[in-house]
């Protein structure tokens, strides 16, 4: 026993010693960051990371404001919770210059509207929303919103949509061809028999389980994020991922500054450190999504810079979430309600 | 009588007078993670909501208005009854109280079979019934999911044997929820059981059988009033629990319709982000509980008086 004791105490001491640098509190979605990664910034600088998760942007937002804000150093909230965020107030803001590497990041991602001149964020990855179909279930046309909303025979019954409230009723809104955040009494009915008709064809609503269910086999079709795709069809799920002719939901998850970071410095240097282009390649080949940073294409592994999730065909229409205002929001929760009563 | 402290005084009587001191870390730990966690949530029902979640200190009735009250997706209707979230009440009620019986059915003679064993097999068996909660909930709620899925272990045998021949199709319906549940709780319906069981003086069968009474009548009048404490126990044990449960609706059911614990999450986790309206649902399913347990309580107190 002493044996084993004294050198993990010597160990321990070192490990300590290590510590010095301080640490980084991480706010996290789930499976969404290498565990390699955050050792290899632990190496470089010596800080050591201690990551929670969660599983949706909200969720994220509810913990913050129950008191939570003030134990992290950074989030990764998606594009319309930035804005959230900020207009909250909970978000901290940095100049260009303390960051060495925020040239990295690519021109089209600097003046997003989320975030004008990326004054709290910086890109961590972007993808899309949209669905996969089980090619040996249904080999008909899926490049259609309605495999999920108006779905053919062989899939009615067998297919799973994302438990979130936006991402789901977003994708009915490209459907039907309405706008987001619609007050339009018409088209909120619509949109409300759209979905309330179509969860009879649906078997579940998950979304930490939307790659489990494709590649188990449960759904033969499924709404889900692109890179949560990809990782389902290298799970040997025979699937194939849909661009919808009616459009697809983009989005981007940005590394962001929380207000009242206990590390800030911390925070910062991990910024630094995600926009290296090796390390947002990591990432990249780890979460299967693009990263927004420049020159990461060298490190990148074949298949997951020519993945058929991370490039959509020519004149594919994409979409924000919008997030709306207090009046129409309420509608839309009402809807999600009613589709769950 | 039999427990006699060696200054010759009875143990109750050494403890006389420290009733109170010796009760103070029962209150703390009653009164700082259940008073005031509840009287929070009840003022927060009664707070107006803040938009995206929180709450803004100004009275308001509001939350208690959408459970009750339907003015239409507008709000600009006349208000009648709004029957989403009575719905919603109603379906956890309804499989808390399936699960309850389907445990009382099984759990009864379980638990007979056990206190009807000699004391060495008595262990063992109460061993066995425990052994699955040596093993987290959530894993036990998930292997049931791998068990009953359209691909699993359980479909594999029937196809094989010829039994079925396509398979059950039970993942995602209101059965795999009832499933869930009641493997979830059914201990918590024989361990009352048993004990109850257990005490019950089997002479008070042969005097039954001696005065001419049947096996029916012997169970309905001499029995059952007597282990009827544990089957209360057991039914408010295994009722509570599944009346709050989301892990086996989510699971297994398919998160497709909100059941009481998934509504109130919802409310602060969700897009929703509306406190009040998430605390006042959490304190109408405590009044439910509350009546239950008060229902539970007269009854009780009659037979002591009896």
């Amino acid at each position: 026993m002493k044996k084993i004791l004294v050198p993990s105490l010597i160990a321990l001491a070192a490990a300590s010693a290590a510590q010095a640098e301080g640490e980084l509190k991480l706010y996290n979605w789930f499976e969404y960051m290498p565990q390699e990664l955050l050792d290899k910034f632990t190496e470089e600088t010596g800080i050591t990371v201690t990551m929670d998760t969660y599983d949706s942007n909200e969720a994220l937002l509810a913990s913050l404001k129950a008191g939570r804000l003030g134990a992290y150093d950074l989030a990764v909230p998606g594009d319309y919770m930035v804005k959230i965020l900020a207009d909250e107030g909970m978000l901290d803001t940095f100049t260009p210059e303390e960051l060495t590497n925020y040239g990295n990041i690519e021109e089209q991602w600097i003046d997003v509207p989320f975030d004008e001149g990326r004054k709290s964020s910086v890109p961590y990855q972007w993808g899309s929303t949209s669905f996969a179909v089980n090619r040996e279930v249904f080999d008909g046309d899926i490049q259609t919103t309605g495999i999920i909303f108006e779905p053919p025979e062989a899939l009615k019954g067998k297919i799973n949509v994302l438990d979130t409230a936006g991402e789901t009723l977003t994708l009915a809104s490209l459907h039907l061809g309405i706008p987001q955040c619609s007050s339009d009494r018409e088209q909120l009915k619509a949109l409300n028999a759209l979905v309330t008709e179509a969860k009879a064809d649906w078997a579940s609503f998950g979304s930490d389980v939307a790659k489990d269910v494709l590649v188990s086999g449960d759904a033969a079709a499924g709404m889900i994020w692109s890179g949560f795709a990809a990782k389902a069809r290298g799970e040997g799920a025979p699937i194939e991922y849909a661009f919808p002719k009616e459009g697809v939901i983009v989005w981007m998850d940005n590394i962001a500054l929380l207000k009242d970071a206990p590390n800030r410095d911390n925070a910062l240097a991990f910024m630094d450190f995600m926009l290296e282009p090796e390390n947002a390649a990591a990432l990249t080949n780890f979460a299967q999504y693009s990263a927004g940073v420049g020159g990461v294409t060298e490190f990148l592994d074949p298949e997951v810079a020519n993945s058929p999730e991370s490039n959509p065909p020519e004149g594919t229409d994409t979409v924000f979430v919008e997030a709306c205002p207090e009046e129409v929001q309420v509608l839309y929760d009402a809807i999600w309600t009613n589709l769950k009563k | 009588m039999a427990a006699m402290a060696p200054g010759g005084a009875s143990s109750s009587e050494i403890y006389k007078g420290h009733a109170k001191r010796l009760l103070l870390p029962t209150w703390l730990v009653i009164g700082v993670f259940l008073l005031v966690p509840v009287a929070l949530m009840a003022t927060y029902s009664v707070l107006t909501k803040e938009f995206r979640g929180g709450v803004i200190w100004e009275f308001s009735l509001a939350a208690y208005d959408q459970f009750f009250l339907d003015r239409g997706l507008f709000g600009d209707e006349p208000p009648r009854i709004e029957w989403t979230y009575l719905t919603i009440f109603w379906r956890s009620i309804w499989q808390a109280g399936l699960a309850t019986l389907l445990c009382l059915l099984i759990g009864f003679p379980t638990a007979w079979f056990i206190a009807t064993r000699d004391a060495r097999m008595r262990t063992v068996w109460l061993l066995i019934v425990t052994v699955p909660y040596w093993v987290n909930l959530l894993i036990r709620t998930v292997s049931m999911k791998f068990l009953i899925r359209d691909e699993g272990p359980l479909n594999a045998v029937l196809l094989w044997s010829g039994l079925i021949d396509q398979p059950l199709g039970l993942i995602n319906t209101n059965l795999a929820v009832q499933l869930g549940l009641f493997y979830s709780y059914l201990p918590f319906m024989v361990l009352p059981i048993y004990a109850a069981v257990e005490r019950y003086d089997f002479a008070l069968s042969e005097a039954a059988a001696d005065l001419y009474a049947g096996r029916w009548t012997t169970l309905r009048l001499v029995i059952l009033p007597v282990v009827r404490p544990g089957l209360i126990a057991g039914c408010i044990l295994v009722f509570v629990p599944s009346l709050g449960a989301f892990l086996a609706p989510d699971l297994l059911g398919g998160a497709k319709s909100f059941m009481i614990g998934s509504l109130i999450e919802e409310q602060f986790k969700g897009a929703a982000g509306n406190w009040p309206f998430g605390a006042a649902a959490a304190m109408i399913l405590m009044s439910i509980v509350m009546v239950v347990l008060l229902v539970y309580a007269r009854a009780q107190t009659r037979e002591a008086t009896a």
